[in-house]
């Protein structure tokens, strides 16, 4: 019989369904995000609890067999908010409970080899993030940025920001998934509230932003012009890098 | 202006943008001819709550429409200068815009765009006016506000003047990451053409100088606990290809050189961009030597990373790279005794060697041998370029490549194999030499 564990969608949501998995000894499963559910007759529906205890209780199993690095790459694999991922993240964890040795290295597994590479593409968006948040700074002297990432990055952006910006107040806000974080100068702490795209609008910009702001824009714009070298163009070697989707964010390619 | 009082982050005086903003124009245009830009190796963390990290891996925010990344603000303090070498576009003799900027407006420019996250931090250069270590003077009390005034601890990369004293570089790498000499021509005979004022000497000794602070810092540091900083990142330099014919043996062996002897982090190979009507320089409309500079590039990677010796891929029978292949494909065809290699057994040092194995694909496979025989599928999953490495491997499994051919052979059947990123150069590069009228040019 195949049991489809229905969860919440947070990361300890995701662990308390592979308690349930263990603690049923079911041999069958997959597991699914409660918005992805469809009711099935086929399956059985088992709707899971999320048990912070329980989460915990797993994921201190794992660390005895997986290195830091092997659980960060479930933990972004998660992120990846990829439909099946859940499959590929319990099958993973079924092999390290079933073998002697770790096998978070085992790429000949092509499951094994695909939490890697989806890892890398989180982490990867994740880097871009760094690179392609712009803040403006705010009448209220806050450094503001939106950001719109593939997959849920911001959770991983947060220790690079923190420690970069410690003397000034920021908030990057992720429009697609309605949360942002905000830093006081003292922590920097998950905050969700409601903000509309429409804070990027070019004619209400004085609303929100100082008169400073928009002279380091265009200088920043007349830098990124200058810059360029226009016999070496390679505009296919520049979409590359950055992919058109981003440009929407990003001063300099506005002017 | 109200806000200013509310928020103590903004420049506490007005900035004359409008004149900041010509002299930006100018002073980044002059400056983007330096290729560097690298943010990584430094290790200085944020302290007392201050601004900006430099201890994690190097970021681009941006990247030009030419393709290359923007990672510093890098402009020239001023573009006046005494001298007067002919590839240079600020050179004495060059009928252009001259500018330059007060101190305090780098540090505002930088400051106000390291807070918005578009830089990891400033790289100065600057034209020579005066002498020597008055210029290098100004580049160091730039750094040195930012650090004690601002308490920046983002990523700052100065130049350093040829001839500038020991005193300075001292002080310099007390501020700096990075410093850097630009060697420019790869060999001293091309210099004395084309830079006549200048001397290979005077690259050398605040290049020496730093290589010496930075042994010591790291002697000091085994001892005492508190030790300044040193220039975390190291020194760098960069040469320009194509300007005095040069060959790519020349330039490598160069190259060598000085990493060998300043343990230099990065050198850097910029193909010329005709800049001046000069006859001793390649005429404007010259063609950049893109494929020329990928295979240096190439090459330093493999001197780096790979493990190769100058001398195995460059020497007296090869004096130049091939344009047609990479550089290691092309050392792999003339040693083909050493192939095939038993990717399940093969130690590191010679998978590295596999032309379509790269530093990523080694580790993967060394990692997931040991649960296993890997086979073709597996290769192939990991990421190996099996289109070259095919010929070159045999693995678990009773299908391989018959070892054979011979090099011409195996350079065709690759060739045919592959698209590569230069096919449309390389085509109007032969069109060229077969049209007699370009010969003679």
């Amino acid at each position: 019989m195949k049991f489809i564990l229905i969860y919440d969608g947070s990361f300890e949501g995701l662990l308390s369904a592979v308690f349930y998995f263990y603690e049923h000894k079911l041999d069958d499963a997959s597991i699914v995000k409660k918005e992805n559910s469809q009711p099935s007759f086929f399956y059985v529906d088992e709707e899971i609890i999320t048990d912070y205890g329980k989460a915990k209780r797993v994921w201190k199993g794992l660390s005895k067999k997986v290195s830091v690095r092997g659980r960060e790459k479930i933990y972004k694999a998660f992120l990846s908010e990829i439909p099946t991922i859940e499959n590929a993240i319990l099958h993973f964890i079924k092999r390290t409970f079933s073998s002697e040795v770790s096998i978070e290295n085992d790429y000949s597994d092509p499951i094994i080899l695909e939490i890697d590479k989806v890892s890398k593409k989180v982490d990867r968006e994740k880097h871009r993030m760094d690179a392609f948040v712009r803040f403006r700074l705010t009448n209220d002297g806050i450094y503001f940025a939106t950001i719109e990432p593939d997959f849920n990055v911001l959770p991983l952006n947060t220790e690079h920001f923190k420690k970069r910006y410690a003397d000034q107040k920021w908030l990057i806000y992720d429009l697609k998934r309605k949360y942002g974080i905000f830093y006081n100068l003292q922590k920097a702490a998950l905050i969700e509230l409601e903000i509309s795209a429409e804070v990027n609008s070019t004619t209400r910009a004085l609303t929100y932003f100082t008169v400073d702001e928009m002279h380091f824009q265009k200088l920043w714009g007349i830098y990124f012009k200058n810059s360029n070298i226009p016999i070496r163009k390679n505009m296919r070697l520049h979409i590359k890098h950055i992919p058109k989707r981003y440009w929407k964010y990003l001063p300099e390619k506005k002017f | 202006m109200e806000y200013f009082l509310i928020f103590g982050n903004t420049p506490n005086f007005a900035m004359d943008f409008n004149r900041i903003k010509e002299k930006l124009r100018i002073l980044a245009d002059a400056a983007k001819y330096d290729v560097s830009c690298s943010s990584s190796g430094s290790k200085r963390e944020n302290k007392n709550n201050g601004l900006g990290n430099s201890s994690g891996m190097g970021i681009c925010h941006s990247y030009t429409e030419d393709g290359r990344c923007v990672s510093l603000l890098k402009i020239l303090l001023t573009n006046h200068c005494i001298f007067d070498c002919a590839y240079c576009v600020t050179r004495k003799s060059n009928d252009i815009k001259r500018a330059a900027f007060k101190v305090q407006e780098v540090v505002d420019l930088t400051i106000n765009f390291y807070r918005r996250n578009y830089i990891e931090g400033l790289f100065l250069s600057s034209g020579i006016f005066k002498n020597a270590d008055y210029t290098m003077e100004r580049l160091i009390a730039v750094a040195k506000k930012l650090r004690e005034e601002e308490n920046f601890n983002g990523y700052i990369h100065l130049k350093s003047i040829p001839g500038a004293s020991d005193e300075l570089m001292r002080e310099a790498g007390l501020y700096a990451d990075r410093l850097s000499v630009n060697i420019e021509i790869p060999t001293e005979k091309g210099l004395k053409l084309l830079a006549p004022d200048k001397n290979r000497k005077d690259f050398i000794k605040p290049m020496e100088k730093v290589k010496n602070e930075i042994i010591q810092y790291k002697n000091e540091k085994s001892l005492l606990k508190k030790v300044p900083l040193y220039a975390p990142a190291g020194q760098s330099t960069q040469m320009i290809v194509g300007t005095s014919g040069e060959s790519d043996a020349e330039i490598m062996y160069t190259s060598a050189y000085f990493y060998k002897s300043f343990n230099l982090k990065r050198v850097y190979y910029s193909g010329y961009v005709p800049i001046s009507h000069d006859n001793r320089l390649p005429a404007i409309g010259t063609p950049v030597p893109f494929i020329r500079e990928n295979r240096l590039y190439q090459t330093d990677w493999l001197l780096r990373i790979y493990g190769f010796d100058v001398r195995e891929l460059l020497n007296a029978e090869h004096p130049n790279l091939e344009s047609d292949i990479d550089p290691k494909l092309s050392w792999a065809l003339r040693n083909l005794d050493q192939f095939p290699v038993d990717i399940n057994k093969a130690d590191m040092r010679m998978l590295l060697r596999v032309p379509g194995l790269g530093v990523k694909s080694v580790h993967k496979i060394i990692a997931a041998r040991k649960y296993r025989k890997l086979n073709w599928e597996n290769l192939k999953l990991i990421g190996a370029s099996l289109n070259r490495a095919k010929y070159f491997i045999t693995c678990d499994s009773r299908i391989f490549e018959g070892k054979d051919r011979t090099a011409a052979q195996l350079k065709g059947l690759i060739m045919n194999g592959c698209e590569s990123k230069f096919r449309k150069e390389l085509n109007t590069q032969l069109n060229l030499f077969e049209n007699p009228s370009f010969q003679s040019a």
